[in-house]
């Protein structure tokens, strides 16, 4: 009780002293609104419904990435974690993955792909999708043997134990990777729209910011920027009660 | 033990070499033995003398070096032959099921009607005394009640072999003795033939009708010893002289065996 007052006040304090620094005129509203204006705009952003279309299409487009990255991610590292030499091969790529700038590919994609929702839902599958899988081959890995021989002794196939019994113990495992890319997702798909795109919340920042409207600019940052802590505080909680019921035995 | 009963499992010529990137390792056999059905067979040896090895090659989960090993009158392939339960040295509970789901995780799979599961189920908890746990999770449990868990996932599938990898270890002695007695009544009540393997010999002593006595690795049979128990026992056995006499006998066995087993390179 005590640490979420803390947490509130770690919070609100900075944010307090930010609106007073704007209020004096110290931060002119050229450089950023007090923070009390940004709310009132998110709440007129939100009354007037002008963004809901673009509201819609990132959250449709990073879900996308994101149910793609783990769904392939989870399967593509299952089945990795049963073929040794290609795992051999595949684990040094996975380790420098991130050493690659993907947007340096986003001009390519759009070639092939054209200027629809596909170029973004890459760049957010491409960034998310190895995350998933090595905590998937990480998962797999820390799966004690026994487990696998109680799996052979009450006659489970190699599917069903992996579904069954390798999955569900490397849980907490796979939830690290889960959490990895809903962060990917966001960044790949609101970084492809700022960058280059018609359309959803990173178009329209970058739109307001090419116009100097801050009034729009500044409430739809803090708007990607909820979302964002609402659904990591949601995985968080999941998480938590997952880890609690399996204690460390 | 009736020594007309049927054999039911057996051995011959059984050896295992693991073979990895640090060298060979010759972890057990040659192994010829025989077990007969119904009876309760336990076998002792010094630590690392390849029990466990022993075990995984009868459950056929690795394949013998050599030798071959039978089941049924059938030889064993590289599958997990029917009606055999296997109990693990390791805690094998699956901590993401509760007790009730991990007892019956096995006997989901199978096709069983659901009164009898949860029959099965209460019978299992019952015999383990695991009854007010049901809902609990494996992390919830003491080492000791999980390795009842694992037992009970065994006995709902109603194996014909039950082989139990020193399944008390992480008990007190007074819980042994007692869980060693609930042993002797699912024997009996199943007809199982039970393969026990334990590193405590007055256990042996107690439950066995036959104790084979391991060398150290690579392990072979130095030795079957036949206790001659009613069928019905349990463990105020451990009273009658005959007792003493067996687990010193033994105790004379395995003593040579742990002292190479603790220092090889003294012998
Ligand atoms: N997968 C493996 N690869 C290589 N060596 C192995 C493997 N499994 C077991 N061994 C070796 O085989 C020998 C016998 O092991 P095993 O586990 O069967 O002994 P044990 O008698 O069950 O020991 P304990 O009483 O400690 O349980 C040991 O020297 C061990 O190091
Ligand atoms: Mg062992």
């Amino acid at each position: 009780m005590r640490i979420a007052l803390y947490r509130l006040l770690a919070v609100l304090l900075p944010l307090a002293l930010l609106e007073i620094l704007c209020r004096d005129r110290f931060i002119t509203p050229l450089t950023l609104p007090a923070p009390s204006q940004i709310l009132l705009g998110l709440w007129a952003v939100i009354e007037k419904g002008t963004f809901n279309a673009a509201i819609l299409k990132t959250l449709t487009n990073v879900g996308l990435a994101f149910v793609l990255s783990v769904v392939v991610g989870i399967t593509t590292g299952a089945a990795i974690h049963r073929a040794r030499l290609l795992r051999a091969l595949l684990e040094p790529l996975f380790s420098t993955y991130y050493a690659i700038p993907i947007y340096a590919f986003y001009p390519l994609f759009i070639v092939v792909f054209g200027l629809g929702d596909a170029p973004q839902v890459l760049i957010g599958f491409m960034l998310a999708v190895v995350s998933m899988i090595v905590s998937t081959l990480a998962g797999l890995d820390s799966v004690p043997p026994v487990l696998g021989k109680t799996a052979l002794v009450l006659q489970l196939g190699p599917v069903e134990t992996v579904r069954s019994v390798t999955l569900p113990y490397a849980a907490p495992y796979l939830f690290t990777g889960v959490k990895l890319a809903v962060a990917y997702a966001f960044i790949g798909v609101i970084g492809a729209e700022f960058i280059m795109s018609g359309t959803g919340l990173g178009y329209e920042i970058r739109f307001a910011y090419d116009n100097l409207d801050n009034n729009v600019m500044y409430p739809l940052i803090l708007l990607i920027l909820l979302i964002a802590i609402t659904v990591n505080m949601s995985l968080d909680r999941w998480e938590w009660r997952l880890r609690a019921r399996r204690g460390h035995g | 033990m009736d020594p007309q009963s049927p054999i039911h499992v057996s051995l011959r010529g059984v050896t295992k070499v693991f073979v990895s990137g640090l060298g060979r390792t010759h972890a057990l056999g040659p192994i010829d033995i025989d077990l007969r059905r119904g009876e309760f067979f336990a076998v002792v040896g010094p630590s690392g003398c390849g029990k466990s090895t022993l075990l995984d090659v009868i459950a056929a989960l690795t394949p013998p070096s050599q030798g071959a090993v039978t089941f049924e009158g059938r030889p064993i392939g590289n599958t997990v032959p029917d009606g055999v339960g296997v109990v693990f040295q390791e805690n094998a509970c699956f901590p993401w099921l509760n007790v009730a789901d991990n007892i019956t995780f096995g006997l989901r799979r199978q096709p069983v009607d659901k009164t009898e599961i949860e029959q099965r189920l209460q019978y299992a908890l019952q015999l383990m005394g695991l009854q007010d746990f049901a809902h609990a999770f494996p992390s919830q449990l003491s080492g000791g009640m999980r390795q009842r868990v694992c037992i009970a996932r065994t006995l709902v599938m109603q194996p014909r072999l039950i082989l139990l990898d020193e399944p008390f270890g992480a008990l007190d002695q007074q819980t042994r003795l007692l869980m060693g007695d609930e042993l002797l009544r699912i024997w009996r009540a199943t007809g199982a033939t039970v393969l026990l393997i334990t590193h405590a010999l007055d256990e042996a002593a107690m439950l066995a009708d036959r104790v084979a006595v391991m060398s150290a690795r690579p392990g072979r049979i130095l030795e079957v010893i036949e206790t001659g128990w009613p069928r019905e026992r349990d463990s105020q056995i451990v009273s009658v002289p005959e007792f003493g006499a067996i687990t010193a006998r033994l105790w004379t066995l395995l003593r040579a065996q742990s002292m190479q087993a603790l220092r090889p390179e003294a012998v």
